[in-house]
């Protein structure tokens, strides 16, 4: 262990560490702008010089190991004149117009320049100008602020995966951009948005809207998704003006996906902000003491079993606690949280959680995809794949169609064949499984929602077994899932009784008679086309299919107008918090549910939200380890038998209009027509029109 | 001897006398009060007065949307909303001051980068209801209209001390 002093202090270090790092142990804090610990080191800034004893020349410390007994000097007049002259440099370029830039007020130049650097320039002759470049829907560029860093290249070649930034020229000549004219095809791409220390790139939906300090933060989840990124909610008065990825190495890093950051402007159209029920084929705006009593006249004069509710993919869990209860309590039986039909058993919770964790993906070596193309339906997941990929001895394959995954994936073959083979041992990619230290299998929504589902993750679970998946120290065996109610639904047990029908049998029932009266807790993906002559009831947020078909629509809150804990893929129980209070009349969901009940006569017994959330931790004692992941037992599910041939499909086909949120968003509506849906897709060349 | 002339005094009207002695003397010398509306006194070119906001020459609105005025404000009187106009350039859509919270500190003014919002000689804006003095970007842009000259001159007299 080197064995270094930094500013007097003597300090053991680990070898391989560089002197910015351990500065930055020691708790010295150093200026930089390229360096980045999640990226390549680069040492192009040039701001990070430090002395060294016995150096003829400042040393670049971003990119110099440190030494044993290396004597290191941050603060001597030596140092302290080669930061100057370099914050002089970097200044030379850049245009003096923090007034007009949206990274104002947030800016590491701005910031590092008040510290480090002179108060006046010597620079007389004209600054340089760059022609700024067009990157799509989402990003802004002003590439005379540029300095160089080349932080977005190396995040989009590294992270993301996509090579699609560059640099061409030299010297003063040097430009950052994507040789011809497009947009950046990644779904992770507004992230170099986060990491441009200056005002280059910027958010273009987000474009000269606010400065960071008119903002009201609040700390919360994203449900876009079933990754269940951190967030930070900034909001201004009743408005969500962005959203930002908040730091949690167990989930996202400190990376967030595209949508999950810019789909937030849908929050504040088709929002459906009063009561209303259906009059004469018309929506007709109503009070909320005449809509409840509507609903609870009906739900009163239906016989519970014809009674059913579906949960929709954004669904909060105390929602659906409070919908289950007040429904199980009339006899109802018919709840299901699965509207896409996926085939989950929710007795084991082994079989539908992402047992191996996000975090531990980086522990795998070898990973086989079943009917899942996490790139889209969860693009974090993907890009920690990919991370585990860049780290070496990580081998992919993947059953489904053809895709693009950011890193080399085997493809073994269109759908159930493909996995009939492995599962019986004669495909020859199933030895490297088997020979794998830690091997691990993702299986997709794609391949349960099918009517052989329940097959499909009984061949799983074999196959799992099978390779030596499943040991004391490690569980292979993940599901990954894109609606983020859905583990939250399936741990609160928000699935057919005893007698009760599933989605599909719902639905049929809705036309054949069966089932009289459907709820929808914010249900928009589920077929509502033919659903006869079924009182529908709707509690949700946006006016989206589920709202066209109801027949009374109760206004409940989005995702960052509530106080309500979501479950993600890997059974992580995370709070959201209200950044902003729902609109007009609109209530939180729970809430909703209680006065209906009161309504019904039959009052749940929690007034507030910490009596519920008791309730719920002693139903389902889970819910009481925030942000950690309770390891699920092994046990038996799915169903034996052979997989149907068919070629599996994936679930999400547009990435950016994949719920209520983002298909109200006309930020995600450009960029749907811009990629087609697909920022994955084969990239398109110069030739493209 | 005091009280006996005390007396005296009083018998024969010293006091009234010299009053109006001195009355007298006022009349004679310069009056100090101004015959205002018809005249009014001299303004230092630094007076906080009312606000403006200013065009360059060509006519176009200097304010930026910087909101430099807005986080400085004490008072919390300004209110800035801003999104890019169809040029690309950074504009304000809202620029509100509530003249009933300001207190006329001239803040705003120095936080301007392009001299943009300023407060002008004007202090004639007395109003008959809260509302009028409730100032929108339209109303602020034409006090500058009609104030840029006496803006400019004030602003070149005060420039060398800045």
């Amino acid at each position: 262990m080197p064995k270094v002093t930094i500013d007097g202090t003597e300090l053991e270090v680990a070898p391989g560490t560089t002197i910015l790092q351990a500065c930055q142990q020691a708790g010295v804090e150093i200026p930089h702008f390229c360096y980045h610990e999640r990226l390549q080191i680069a040492g192009n800034c040039r701001m990070c010089l430090v002395e060294v004893e016995r150096s003829p020349k400042p040393v670049a410390s971003c990119a110099m190991p440190v030494a044993d007994g290396n004597v290191i000097l941050t603060q001597s007049e030596k140092a302290r004149k080669a930061r100057h002259g370099v914050m002089e440099m970097l200044l030379l370029n850049h245009p003096l117009d923090c007034p007009i830039c949206d990274q104002g007020g947030e800016c590491d130049l701005q910031d590092q320049a008040m510290a480090y650097g002179f108060d006046r320039g010597r620079f007389d002759e004209g600054k340089r100008a760059v022609r700024d470049k067009d990157f799509g829907p989402l990003v802004a560029t002003s590439m005379n602020r540029c300095i160089h860093c080349t932080r977005c290249i190396r995040f989009l070649n590294e992270i993301a995966g996509v090579e699609e930034l560059g640099a061409t020229g030299r010297g003063e000549a040097m430009e950052i951009t994507t040789y011809v004219e497009r947009a950046l095809g990644s779904e992770l791409s507004a992230n170099i948005v986060d990491l441009c220390p200056v005002g280059a790139l910027t958010s273009k939906p987000y474009a000269f809207v606010a400065r960071p300090w008119e903002l009201r933060k609040t700390e919360s989840v994203d449900v876009l998704d079933a990754v269940g990124s951190n967030i930070r909610i900034d909001a201004r008065g009743d408005q969500v003006l962005r959203v930002l990825p908040r730091l949690n190495e167990d989930v996202n890093e400190e990376w967030l996906s595209d949508k999950s950051r810019f789909a937030v402007d849908g929050l504040v159209h088709r929002r459906l902000d009063r009561p209303y029920i259906r009059r004469g084929g018309r929506l007709v705006e109503v009070e909320w003491s005449e809509a409840l009593d509507l609903v609870a006249d009906r739900m009163k004069a239906t016989p519970p079993e014809r009674i059913a509710a579906i949960a929709g993919d954004l669904c909060d869990a105390e929602t659906m606690f409070a919908a289950k209860e007040l429904l199980q309590g009339l006899g109802a039986q018919s709840l299901d949280c699965r509207q896409d039909g996926a085939r989950l058993d929710s007795a084991c919770r082994a079989g539908y959680l992402f047992n191996t964790t996000i975090a531990g993906i980086e522990r795998a070596d070898a990973c086989l995809l079943i009917g899942t193309n996490p790139r889209r339906e969860a693009a974090l997941v993907n890009a920690r794949l990919r991370k585990r990929y860049l780290m070496g001895g990580f081998r992919v394959a993947a059953i489904g169609p053809e895709l693009n995954l950011t890193y080399p994936a085997e493809m073994l073959g269109d759908g159930g064949d493909a996995l009939n083979a492995l599962v019986e041992g004669n495909h020859p990619c199933g030895e490297i499984l088997r020979n794998a230290k830690a091997p691990m299998l993702i299986l997709g929504q794609g391949a349960l929602r099918r009517p052989d589902g329940d097959r499909v993750l009984g061949a799983a679970r074999a196959l799992a077994e099978a390779c030596g998946m499943i040991r004391d120290d490690w569980n292979g065996f993940n599901v990954l899932h894109v609606a983020a109610a859905r583990v939250g639904g399936l741990e609160l047990g928000f699935v057919p009784g005893p007698g009760g029908s599933g989605t599909a049998a719902i639905l049929a029932g809705c036309k054949s008679g069966a089932t009289e009266l459907l709820y929808l807790l914010g249900a928009d993906e589920c077929d509502l086309g033919n659903t006869g002559g079924a009182f529908v009831i709707y509690q949700g947020h946006h006016g989206d299919r589920g709202a066209a078909r109801a027949d009374v629509i109760l206004p409940g809150a989005a995702y960052t107008e509530k106080d309500a804990s979501w479950v993600n893929t890997e059974g992580r129980v995370q709070p959201g918090r209200r950044a902003t209070f729902p609109p007009g009349e609109a209530r939180e969901d729970w809430t909703i549910l209680r006065a209906l009940s009161g309504a019904l006569g039959r009052t749940l017994p929690y007034d507030s939200l910490p009596e519920l959330r008791a309730r719920m931790r002693a139903a389902h004692p889970g819910f009481a380890h925030i942000d950690a992941i309770v390891p699920a037992a092994w046990g038996p599910f799915g169903a034996a038998g052979p997989v149907d041939p068919a070629p599996f499909t994936y679930p999400v086909d547009d990435y950016y209009r994949t719920d209520p949120i983002s298909r109200a968003s006309p930020t995600m509506a450009k960029c749907s027509q811009l990629f087609g849906g697909h920022p994955d897709a084969a990239p398109r060349t110069g030739t493209h029109g | 001897m005091n009280a006996l002339s005390r007396r005296a005094r009083s018998l024969l009207l010293w006091e009234l006398l010299a009053g109006m002695a001195l009355t007298l003397r006022y009349m004679f010398r310069r009056p100090v009060t101004v015959n205002y509306p018809y005249e009014k006194g001299p303004l230092s070119p630094r007076f906080r007065g009312e606000h403006a906001l200013r065009r360059y020459p060509n006519g176009e609105e200097r304010c930026i949307a910087c909101k430099l005025c807005e986080a400085i404000c004490p008072a919390l009187a300004i209110t800035i909303e801003a999104e890019p106009r169809d040029d690309g350039s950074r504009r304000t859509t809202r620029y509100d001051i509530d003249m009933t919270k300001c207190i006329y500190c001239g803040y705003c003014q120095e936080a301007c980068p392009v001299d943009a919002i300023v407060e002008g000689p004007n202090f004639e804006f007395a109003a008959e209801t809260r509302e009028e003095l409730f100032y929108d970007k339209e109303k602020l842009l034409a006090n500058g209209d009609r104030w840029e000259a006496e803006i400019a001159k004030a602003l070149s007299l005060a420039a060398p001390y800045r």
